[in-house]
């Protein structure tokens, strides 16, 4: 690349870059640092004395069982959440794909979900599934299915992950149909003609060549079920009932906010911090090879 | 072409429509809901249709006050999340625009460090630091302000990433016109530069302003006041499933006029918001 054409100044740099600067110094990296820094302190139960332990919390924690099941919750709403939202999204991106008529119409109704708050999201499916007056959860009752996800913690989870995949079905929809109208007709044409039915032509052709965009959505959701779900778990099921729906960052709220465990909690925000780097590093490298997929 | 059955494409249009069912319907029928009364919502099952109580619970709860949450009427809550949403749509995009501006069009020691310290806020969301930040604001004295719920997030590596690589694609001789003309670099950034990125502009605005207004979390620790809620904030007290106190009309309502706004800006500024989201993943 060619030098820039810039402009000679050497102060006016420094003083756009301030703001930006000062807020991710204090309100971004001094607090990270600090939950860095107390991840290895113990403190005394009165607040008074801290010592310096090193790994201890993090040993703590990772034998913790509370923790561990908060582990497994985390996975199983993640994985569940992530197959359920990009399947769905898949199946009517392909169906928008073969319509003609009404295309628009259906992207346009298809979106209202992305607006939709996490939180509100999760309320929404609580008041349709609510035992005592969800209409849905009647119409459960009178198929003669038991359901209670105020007392069951499957049915809870089913209820959050409902909730959680219905929001993000908007966000991968858009993507696919992008994804599907990438694909060159002429590749899908010249498969008919050697006699490939829609099934195999979708398997052997149109899916692996939607891998691009598929592996991004999967980086997508599954940060999106780690981190943004917080509002419905914390307005729909509180990590109940006994900590069912406890994910990690709930858990990590909870912990350090509600209960006050700074130590424990410190080292959970550190483990949460090294998987966002890692699922930001995947998302980045793999940015690199999208370029290449045009 | 491919070949073309009419029953494929009739499913095609059937699939589509349990589709948008599915995902409409909670939408819906919180509106149905909404225009009921607390007795009928509190029978299952709920009518399909709209009630006849509209106008009642809807000026019941924007100008009455809700009981649950101190008294605080919806429209407060309203304006409060306003304030928010716009304000971290516009403060994110105005202090990106000018880091990336420094960034690209200027030389100066330091100027990729700047850029790294920038981009690496992306691996820092709040979740992972919520109790040290929660000190940093009583330091400063931000719980319960506007500015609290503001300033600490519009730092925004992606909007950054973003008008930098915009930025890249200007060609040098525009800039070196520009100064042969005299225009210095305040000249350049508000007659070239700004109505160049307009586009870039209102993309970022929706998907961003959306952003603001879902935020869960950060109103959550940064707001004790009823007053000074945020909408969601707001809903989640409103709502017991403990006791049956509930006023779920009104709930219903607070739910609709949370999340009528948002989707307005998503289904008018349609075109933007599909092209904000493929840039803010890039």
């Amino acid at each position: 690349m060619s030098p820039r054409v810039v402009f000679p100044n050497k102060i006016l740099p420094y003083l756009l870059l301030a703001p930006q600067l000062a807020i991710t110094l204090v309100f971004f990296y001094w607090p990270a640092s600090q939950a860095l820094y107390q991840s290895m302190l113990r403190e005394d139960p009165f607040g008074l004395k801290s010592q310096f332990v090193w790994f201890d919390n993090f040993a703590r924690v990772l034998a913790d069982p509370n923790y561990l099941n908060s582990v497994r919750v985390t996975a199983v709403f993640s994985i569940a959440t992530a197959a359920v939202a990009m399947v769905t999204a898949l199946l009517l991106a392909v169906m928008a794909d073969k319509v003609i008529r009404g295309r628009g119409l259906y992207r346009t109704l298809m979106i209202w979900p992305y607006a939709v708050a996490p939180a509100i999201a999760g309320m929404l499916w609580l008041f349709l599934f609510n035992p005592s007056i969800g209409t849905l959860a009647y119409g459960l009752r009178w198929l003669g299915i038991a359901w209670n996800p105020l007392l069951d913690g499957g049915d809870a989870m089913v209820l959050v992950v409902a909730a959680a995949s219905w929001k993000q079905i908007s966000y991968n929809f858009l993507f696919f149909v992008a994804g599907l109208q990438a694909i060159p007709k002429t590749l899908i044409e010249a498969a008919a003609i050697d006699g490939a039915g829609p099934t195999k032509r979708f398997w052997t052709i149109v899916f692996p060549l939607l891998a691009p965009t598929t592996f991004f959505l999967l980086v997508v959701n599954t940060v999106y079920a780690f981190f943004d779900t917080f509002g419905i778990i914390h307005a729909v099921t509180g990590g109940g009932p006994g900590k069912a729906t406890e994910t990690l960052v709930y858990k990590v709220y909870n912990d350090g906010f509600v209960n006050l465990i700074l130590g424990d909690s410190a080292a959970q925000s550190v483990i949460l911090m090294v998987i966002v780097i890692a699922l930001t590093a995947i998302q980045f490298r793999y940015v690199e090879k999208k370029v290449h997929y045009g | 072409m491919t070949e073309s059955y009419p029953l494929r494409t009739f499913i095609g249009h059937a699939v589509l429509i349990l589709g948008i069912l599915i995902v409409a319907f909670p939408i819906y029928y919180t509106f149905v809901a909404s225009t009921h009364s607390l007795q009928t919502i509190l029978r299952p099952p709920l009518p399909l249709l709209p009630g006849d109580r509209f106008v009642e619970n809807y000026s019941e709860a924007l100008f009455g006050g809700v009981g649950r949450i101190g008294g605080v009427s919806v429209g407060t809550l309203l304006f409060n999340t306003t304030v928010m949403a716009l304000g971290i749509a516009l403060g994110k995009i105005c202090i990106s625009i000018l880091s990336a501006y420094a960034i690209v069009f200027f030389r100066f020691p330091l100027r990729m460090t700047f850029f790294w310290l920038i981009f690496i806020t992306l691996m820092l969301p709040v979740e992972v630091r919520i109790l040290p930040t929660y000190k940093v604001m009583v330091d400063f004295g931000l719980i319960d302000t506007y500015a609290g719920l503001i300033i600490p997030i519009i730092a925004s590596a992606t909007a950054t990433l973003l008008f930098r690589q915009f930025f890249l694609t200007i060609p040098g001789e525009l800039v070196e016109a520009a100064r042969v003309d005299g225009a210095g670099p305040f000249r350049f950034f508000k007659d070239i530069l700004l109505p160049l990125s307009k586009t870039n502009i209102a993309a970022l605005f929706v998907i961003l302003f959306i952003y603001g207004w879902t935020q869960y979390l950060w109103p959550l620790l940064v707001t004790n006041r009823n007053d000074m809620n945020t909408i969601v904030i707001a809903l989640r007290k409103m709502i017991s499933f403990a006791d049956a106190d509930t006023e779920w009309h009104l709930v219903m309502v607070t739910c609709m006029l949370a999340i009528v706004p948002p989707i307005l800006v998503v289904v008018l500024m349609q075109r933007w918001f599909v092209r904000g989201l493929v840039d803010t993943e890039k």
